[in-house]
């Protein structure tokens, strides 16, 4: 039997995660992060957000964005931290510890959009 | 035992392992240069993506607690911390957005029949559709 590697579906998952968050997040941030906050422009009202949210299009593009996201920051964490501060010897804990952290975020993330419908 | 006395027949092991042919690292090596830097920084980049999954997710969590829940994360978010991290987190989203989009090319190779679609296009195909979600996200928010 050919040994099944994880490492191309966790590159899919990370390229999948870096396109989608590249896409979408910048705008995002800038409107909830900096545009909303600061009162350039008036923020979205509740009535809309729910409105936004009942759509099942919109629930199923943040589930997306949000899993394959941490999913992207779980590859790449690990890579910077094997990498950039060498640290080696503790390769396997901090790989079980980010894919863990974004498989438990992507479920908080589907029971929570889940919820809505 | 003298270099030029040793042969095949009398080579021994020694007990210390030999000294790898590359020179290990310092742990700071990235900050060397500008482009190892620049690479670490791409790197980093993951920890905002991280973080603003987490922070829609909280947002998506408020609205479904009610408008007095979505009016106090509305208030937290213009914390000055609050908007100090997301200024950050958004100028190191650009920067993911602009070096993923850039080694698209390298990474997708998209044929049309039997030609290979250039490079160029396939960059100029990822900034158009940024603009177009970009766009799009902007006419979901603040439609009237």
């Amino acid at each position: 039997m050919i040994k099944r590697h994880p490492e191309p579906l966790l590159w899919m998952l990370f390229s999948a995660g870096g396109m989608i968050s590249g896409m979408l997040m910048p705008v995002l941030i800038l409107m909830f992060g900096i545009a909303f906050p600061l009162g350039w422009v008036t923020p979205t009202t509740y009535e809309q957000m729910t409105g936004l949210l009942a759509n099942p299009i919109t629930r199923l593009v943040l589930f997306s964005l949000c899993a394959l996201s941490l999913f992207h920051w779980a590859h790449r964490f690990r890579h910077t931290l094997y990498d950039g501060l060498q640290i080696k010897h503790l390769n396997e804990v901090i790989a079980v510890v980010s894919y863990g952290a974004a498989f438990v975020g992507s479920g908080l993330a589907a029971y929570l959009l889940w919820q809505i419908g | 035992m003298r270099a030029d006395t040793q042969s095949s027949q009398d080579f021994v092991y020694t007990d210390y392992h030999p000294r790898w042919l590359r020179q290990p690292k310092h742990t700071y090596w990235w900050l060397e240069k500008p482009s190892y830097f620049a690479f670490i920084l791409r790197e980093l980049t993951c920890l905002p993506v991280a973080w603003f999954a987490v922070y829609l997710l909280l947002l998506v969590n408020a609205v479904l607690d009610g408008s007095d829940a979505y009016a106090q994360f509305m208030a937290w978010s213009a914390s000055p911390w609050m908007i100090t991290l997301n200024v950050v987190s958004f100028a190191l989203m650009v920067f993911h957005a602009i070096t993923f989009f850039d080694a698209a090319p390298q990474a997708l190779v998209v044929h049309l029949g039997h030609t290979r679609v250039p490079g160029r296009l396939v960059l100029i195909g990822h900034y158009v559709a940024w603009a177009g979600a970009s766009a799009a996200v902007l006419w979901l928010l603040m439609r009237a």
